[in-house]
């Protein structure tokens, strides 16, 4: 019995990553590929895991597995939005026939912030004003005079 | 059972052979960035299946350090990209 959950569970991970993979390679940009190989990559890796535990049996093992898989379901989103938005900000082209791109006009290059959009002129220009003031990220290096 | 466990082993060999492609081919830094996450997963689920083969469970832990590793490897290449360091597609 716990032979055939173990063939059926490896055997569903292989396959999901095969998928994650042929995405990888098929889909047209980054964030599609981006897409495939996050969400596909993370369930493979964890029904292994699964299987890993079954197999073994041991609650020593179940633990570690258990950790595994966590530590894959936090990790995997975090690193999928750092390399997204590196990318838009490198100006990776989008796909040709993408419907709509919200964020086109609304972050600030210079100082990678994000804005609504919907801001007044007011609050535009005491944005402006605050610039260097508290910056999300730092873009330039550290002038050494200072 | 040992069947089982050799085409698993195919399947993901296979994969790796299609990242692989992406990571030669891929257009710009972003895509072979992702492609390297992609083949760090294959790699981790390549160490459980090696684990069940073997019989031995120590090779969990490997598993767990390489998942770390590629994950630093992902956010190190993000905040280089988001930096702007030189860049040669």
């Amino acid at each position: 019995m716990t032979d055939w959950i173990i063939k059926f569970l490896m055997l569903t991970s292989s396959i999901f990553i095969l998928l994650a993979a042929v995405g990888v390679l098929r889909l047209p940009d980054l964030l599609t590929r981006m897409h495939a190989s996050t969400k596909a990559g993370a369930l493979g890796i964890t029904l292994m895991m699964l299987a890993a535990s079954f197999h073994f049996f041991d609650s020593v093992v179940m633990a570690k597995s258990l950790a595994v898989i966590i530590f894959i379901l936090i990790t995997a989103p975090v690193a999928a939005h750092a390399i997204g938005r590196a990318g838009y900000f490198v100006g990776v082209p989008v796909w040709t026939k993408t419907v709509k791109d919200e964020l086109i006009n609304c972050y600030d290059p210079k100082s990678h912030r994000l804005m609504s959009g919907l801001e007044t002129e007011e609050e535009l220009e005491i944005y402006r004003q605050n610039l260097d003031f508290k910056p999300r990220i730092r873009v330039k290096r550290k002038d050494p005079a200072e | 059972m040992q069947f089982v466990i050799y085409l698993t082993f195919a399947i993901l060999s296979l994969s790796m052979i299609i990242i692989f492609v992406r990571l030669i081919m891929g257009p710009t830094l972003p895509d072979r960035v992702v492609a390297l996450e992609l083949l760090a997963s294959v790699i981790v689920a390549m160490i459980g299946a090696y684990a069940i083969y073997t019989d031995t469970s120590s090779f969990i832990d490997v598993a767990i350090v390489a998942a770390l590793t590629a994950f630093l490897a992902a956010i190190g290449f993000a905040r280089f990209l988001e930096r702007g360091g030189p860049r040669d597609d």
